[in-house]
């Protein structure tokens, strides 16, 4: 039995939704990257799934490009989130305000 | 059901119960601990959907470096569990899993609509595995897509500098 292409996307679709619920709900700073890597990951299923369905290899390529630019997203990321720790003994991001204003 | 289908919805369930974890548990590390096992079933998707390369990867760099990163991270800053202090807008959760929902069905209904098409690439199943996965990929990386794989490396050259920069103390 082969799956439909759109229970992948389907999946996929829902696992983007959770992380988007991630991001917009906790107020962890590492948690909301964690579910930025959620997003990324929903994205390369959809990729992955679609280049099986069209024959092609394409998708799987982008996903190496996402997988990087994951890896570089990161490594920056924390980087900051280090630095902010170390300056305001805080990683909520409901308290890290000073540039709003 | 078929195997084929019976690993599918095993592995969904997984990675959609480990995703929901990652959100709703509120110690940073157990969440990280749960998207690497999401990380792990994702690989299992991308292995019954004939990209071995990709699952490879998935596996070594995002379960592998990425989590350990996210790990070190956590462990450096000792935080505790997440305290319950009273949210600034209290409508705020409302208000995200309502955009969120919206969204999902937003996309629902465009793979209900089924508007997705495409044309028909060369790699069918037959070929790539006479060729192998692996060296189909890197024949078509090294070959079409040789400027984007070369400036990837120019960006993870700029974030190794960027996250030096932003750790050390004083330059």
């Amino acid at each position: 039995m082969m799956i439909p292409l759109s229970y992948y996307l389907i999946l996929s679709a829902v696992l983007f939704t959770v992380g988007v619920i991630g991001v917009l709900v906790r107020r962890n700073a590492i948690v909301i990257f964690m579910s930025i890597e959620l997003m990324l990951n929903a994205v390369n299923l959809s990729f992955v799934a679609i280049s099986k369905h069209l024959d092609s290899l394409d998708g799987q390529i982008f996903v190496f490009f996402v997988m990087t630019v994951a890896a570089a997203e990161v490594a920056v990321g924390l980087a900051i989130i280090i630095n902010l720790f170390r300056n305001k003994e805080t990683i909520n991001v409901d308290e890290i305000n000073i540039m709003k204003w | 059901m078929t195997v084929t289908g019976f690993f599918f919805f095993s592995i969904a369930a997984v990675v959609l119960i480990s995703a929901i974890l990652v959100v709703v548990l509120r110690n940073p590390v157990h969440s990280a601990l749960s998207l690497v096992l999401t990380f792990f079933s994702l690989a299992g998707l991308y292995i019954l959907l004939n990209a071995q390369f990709i699952a490879a990867i998935q596996v070594i760099v995002y379960a592998g470096a990425i989590m350990v990163l996210f790990l070190f991270v956590i462990m450096l800053l000792n935080l505790d569990k997440e305290k319950r202090v009273g949210e600034k807008h209290p409508l705020q959760k409302a208000f995200g899993i309502a955009v969120a929902v919206f969204l999902l069905v937003a996309m629902g209904s465009i793979v209900a609509a089924g508007v997705l098409y495409g044309n028909k690439g060369i790699h069918t199943e037959a070929r790539v595995s006479a060729i192998g996965n692996t060296k189909a990929i890197a024949s078509l990386l090294f070959t079409d897509w040789v400027l984007p794989f070369e400036i990837a490396s120019i960006l993870l050259l700029a974030a190794i500098v960027g996250a030096i920069v932003l750790s050390k103390k004083e330059l």
